[in-house]
């Protein structure tokens, strides 16, 4: 049990996947406007992950070395297709803001990195605990880049105008979302390393 | 005129990694170093184009015809993949140079996001073949660029005094925004 523990919350800042691990750094820079982008797009990830964990962790002892890799593929792009079909059709809005990076979350290198490094190698219980954990964690990242970006670009968070008037835009467009994601990074070194 | 609005907007107006943000991985990982930049820049170039011949033909021909575009993503990726493979083992035997050259680059452009983002883009704008092969080698080549100017910036940062927790990637990403800062002047040219 502790140790199931462990491997959940790992996820969120030993171990936090953009932040420590420096993984999908693609979708994070680029869905992360607003903070409930960046929740959107954690949780849709944090879906494939587990599936992808658990069906992985399942097929295991099936699937030849050789073709181990091709094999995962499929399986995350399978999920990463059920997302984008579950969020066209009840989530419509969020899916026109993420719009590409959707699909793209079957190149994100935590999904397959997770499968590989963890599934592959663990029981089924274990791997989809890891996968919720990396999971959240990752929807922890993107939230606070998204709400961090938004406060400062747009004096609101989750669409509540906390600030009144206009900010610093910056933040909202592509400069902004690099220059919060470094400070974010090193704000967290810091953290890691005081402990 | 048409294409040169692609090239153009593709390059510098809407680069794919400062302002689409699409291989930030790579352009994190490799731009260490301007020699390590130019080498994966030409595989991306090379790897880029034939994946958009390769998707957009298998999205015209196989999935529209059959209504199974909802299969796009699967479909693409291991056509990528599978693509990237045989680059790989066609390269290694016709050209052991540039295998030389190229080689540690291509397995890592697998699971470059640039390359399916710019195949799955090629399909949303409608482009016919031609306009898709222009579309890609431009966004491969804005790649290019934006990694090599990173590179040069990086080997320069790497003799400056950063305060601690900001070494390495911190600073990095503060500069890559500062970039994009200035690739947005470019915003209205076309």
């Amino acid at each position: 049990m502790n140790k199931n523990l462990k491997n959940f919350t790992k996820g969120f800042i030993k171990e936090n996947p953009v932040f420590v691990l420096l993984l999908g750094l693609c979708p994070t820079l680029g869905v992360t406007t607003s903070a409930i982008n960046g929740l959107g797009m954690g949780l849709a990830t944090t879906f494939v992950l587990v599936m992808s964990n658990l069906v992985v962790s399942l097929v295991k002892n099936f699937i030849p070395d050789k073709v181990r890799i091709p094999s995962f593929i499929v399986i995350i792009a399978s999920f990463v297709t059920i997302v984008e079909l579950l969020m066209q059709a009840y989530a419509p809005a969020l899916f026109e803001q993420l719009g590409l990076f959707i699909p793209l979350i079957v190149v994100n290198c935590i999904v397959l990195g997770r499968a590989e490094a963890f599934a592959s190698k663990n029981g089924i219980g274990a791997a989809v605990v890891d996968g919720l954990g990396m999971g959240l964690g990752f929807a922890f990242a993107l939230t606070i880049l998204g709400g961090v970006r938004e406060l400062l670009g747009s004096g609101a968070i989750f669409n509540i105008k906390l600030i009144p008037g206009d900010l610093m835009l910056v933040f909202v467009l592509a400069p902004g979302a690099f220059i919060a994601l470094g400070y974010l990074i090193a704000l967290s070194n810091k953290l890691n390393k005081s402990k | 005129m048409e294409y040169i609005i692609i090239i153009i907007s593709a390059i510098f107006v809407n680069n794919i990694v400062l302002a689409q943000f699409l291989g930030i991985c790579p352009f994190v990982g490799v731009s260490n170093k301007l020699s390590t930049a130019i080498g994966m820049g030409g595989a991306v170039v090379f790897v880029m184009t034939l994946a958009t011949i390769v998707t957009w033909l298998i999205q015209t021909y196989v999935l529209t015809p059959l209504s199974i575009q909802f299969l796009q993503t699967i479909a693409f990726i291991l056509v990528i993949a599978s693509l990237v493979q045989m680059v790989e083992i066609i390269l290694k035997k016709v050209s052991p140079a540039l295998y030389g050259a190229l080689g540690v680059f291509l397995p890592l452009i697998t699971t470059n996001c640039a390359v399916l983002g710019v195949a799955i883009l090629t399909i949303q704008k409608d482009f016919n073949l031609m306009q898709g092969v222009v579309f890609a080698i431009s966004n491969a080549l804005g790649f290019t660029l934006a990694l090599v100017i990173f590179a040069g910036i990086r080997e320069h940062l790497d003799l400056m005094e950063v305060p601690s927790g900001m070494r390495g990637v911190p600073i990095a990403l503060v500069t890559a925004g500062i970039l994009a800062l200035a690739f947005m002047g470019f915003t209205g040219i076309v």
